[in-house]
């Protein structure tokens, strides 16, 4: 069988982020699973294991400080020349902002066509790929070159298959207009120990009915008694309420968790957008007509600040 | 600076948005067109730096002729000129197509800066600035919440899961922009006369040196096999609280093994 390039995301923090899993859980399906891990140096070895625990049966490391310091261009080049080599039956990268810009570059580089979004592949190449918001569904087909997609985290189940990967490294020669975008300092923000917001299997969002950012503190005790992530909507956002890297909706992160709490959210098209795909959505909203409630599958009509208090006070007791 | 922002015309994400039947592309008949949201931060972005450092604001849009009408509203925020490429042969290109198309277009209008959204709210698809500054060969600085111009130097901080990067590069460069980087302003009075008054020069492809065949659905790279509307959610059960609300959501919770 011939080999599906998985490209690896990962953080310093965490290591190997559940995408990558699902997306050699879905590579299998169609070939030989092989990780890329396209980092600065020493990149690969901390990520080798979990790589193997799903199935990779090869690892190909493009490990330089080069690659770690310009934006984006280096790991599409490095990538492009891996494909030509390899000509694999299939690229992987995750549905996120890196993978998504690698995938752009790579096309372009090819002139091969890009599928994103994508949330299932079969065999022939065939994606299925959410559109509008989670209203449509859409099945397509790159027509020139390999099947390029990107895949959207939360799609499918990671199942692990032990492999034992043989590592290869790449060399890595990076030409002067890959160059051209700085990485001059990369900052943390805090986050604390919650998982990645569109990684996560519980999401808890707090929305205008917050009420302000200290009131936030409700929000995320909920999320940490269910394990889950903080989102917030729009309007939340830009009353200052909660940075905007935790925005859900139109303009911000798309998630699709088994389970969505919306605390004080209307449910306006722009939250929709974001989140409308989720397993199970439960709302608590003082206004019985919010259009929250037209998607929820439990509903509270009713004050948050009586409700998510006495929840949290149910859910320590049962633990 | 010689400032260039794309925008690109979309069906409005407030409302009911569909794909065709008949050739499975975005149905824009139907539809309430608009701005891509994004784009209107692009725009506040570049008039902010010409305000700043001098120079001119050119619209690029690329869309079939209905589009002149996102274009005029563009214009109606300060911009001085656009340029619209517009060909019946366009119509069902993919993004890799679109992207040569682009890139054709910027290399003879010669931007120091091209600035654009970060994706538009119709195909959500994000790989327009990258694809473009691949073609022309130069730094893709994405992703902005801010944007900082220093002579020819741009830097621009940068959203990432785990906190923000700060990028750097030297014009000329593509920039894209979140809706954290600034609030448009609205178009006065002065400003939807004015714009009725603007060029707007129209491009055809045989202008741009591309070749039909490398467009549309002759030249797409990827094809949609067929489509279809996901079922609508149905709201679930509502109970209104009454001092045991907070309870009977753990109830429900618990019956769906949360917790």
């Amino acid at each position: 069988m011939s080999e599906v390039l998985v490209v690896v995301e990962a953080t310093r923090e965490f290591g190997v982020k559940k995408v990558t899993l699902e997306m050699l859980t879905l590579a299998r399906e169609l070939g030989t699973p092989s990780a890329v891990v396209l980092g600065g140096p020493g990149a690969a070895e901390a990520l080798s294991a979990k790589l193997g625990e799903y199935g990779a049966e090869k690892i190909y490391a493009a490990e330089s400080e080069e690659i770690d310091g310009y934006l984006v261009a280096p790991k599409a080049s490095v990538l492009a020349e891996l494909v030509k080599r390899v000509q694999p039956a299939a690229v992987l990268l995750a549905s996120a902002q890196e993978g998504k810009e690698i995938a752009a570059r790579l096309a372009v580089r090819l002139d091969n066509g890009i599928l994103t979004d994508v949330v299932g592949l079969a065999a022939d190449g065939t994606a299925t790929q959410v559109a509008f918001a989670g209203s449509a569904i859409v099945k397509s087909k790159v027509t020139k070159g390999l099947p390029l997609v990107t895949v959207r985290p939360n799609s499918v189940t990671p199942v692990p298959a032990a492999a034992t990967p043989a590592v290869e490294q790449l060399s890595v020669s990076v030409t002067d207009t890959d160059k051209l975008a700085r990485v001059v300092d990369r900052v943390a923000e805090q986050k604390g120990s919650r998982p990645e917001l569109t990684e996560a299997g519980v999401v808890v969002s707090g929305g205008r009915g917050v009420g302000n950012a200290d009131n936030f503190k409700l929000v995320e005790e909920l999320a940490d008694l269910l394990g889950g992530a903080v989102g917030a909507s729009r309007a939340a956002v830009d009353s200052g309420f909660y940075p905007h890297q935790f925005q859900v909706g139109q303009t911000g992160k798309t998630v699709s968790p088994q389970l969505y709490v919306a605390l004080g959210i209307s449910g306006a098209i722009q939250h929709r957008a974001g989140m409308q795909t989720s397993k199970t959505i439960v709302a608590v909203n003082k206004d019985g007509e919010a259009p929250i409630f037209e998607l929820a599958d439990f509903g509270v009509v009713g004050d948050l600040f009586k409700v998510v208090p006495q929840a949290a006070e149910e859910i320590r007791k049962r633990k | 600076m010689n400032i260039v922002v794309l925008v690109k015309q979309v069906p409005d994400s407030g409302a009911d948005r569909n794909l065709r039947s008949d050739d499975n592309t975005v149905d824009r008949g139907s539809a309430n067109n608009v701005i891509n949201e994004m784009d209107e931060y692009a725009i506040e972005e570049a008039l902010k730096i010409k305000e700043a450092h001098g120079g001119e604001v050119t619209i690029l849009t690329m869309g079939p002729d209905r589009a002149t009408e996102s274009i005029r509203k563009a214009l109606s925020m300060g911009p001085d000129k656009a340029v619209h490429v517009v060909d019946d042969a366009l119509h069902g290109s993919c993004a890799v197509a679109t992207s040569k198309v682009l890139a054709a277009a910027l290399g003879r209008l010669g931007a120091d800066l091209v600035i654009c959204g970060a994706e538009s709210t119709d195909g959500r698809v994000q790989v327009m600035p990258h694809m473009i500054a691949e073609r022309l060969g130069v730094a893709a600085l994405t992703g902005a919440r801010k944007l900082t111009v220093d002579g020819s130097t741009l830097t621009v901080e940068r959203q990432t899961e785990e906190g923000y990067e700060v990028v750097a590069a030297s014009t000329p460069a593509v920039v894209s922009v979140w809706d954290t980087i600034n609030e448009p302003r609205y178009p006065s009075f002065k400003g939807i006369m004015a714009a009725k008054k603007k060029p707007v020069q129209t491009l055809a492809l045989a202008d741009l040196g591309v070749a039909p065949a490398e467009v549309g659905f002759d030249g797409a790279t990827s094809v949609v096999l067929e489509h279809s509307k996901r079922p609508p959610r149905s709201g679930g059960a509502k109970v209104t609280d009454e001092g045991d609300g907070g309870v009977k959501l753990v109830e429900f919770l618990a019956t769906e093994k949360f917790v």
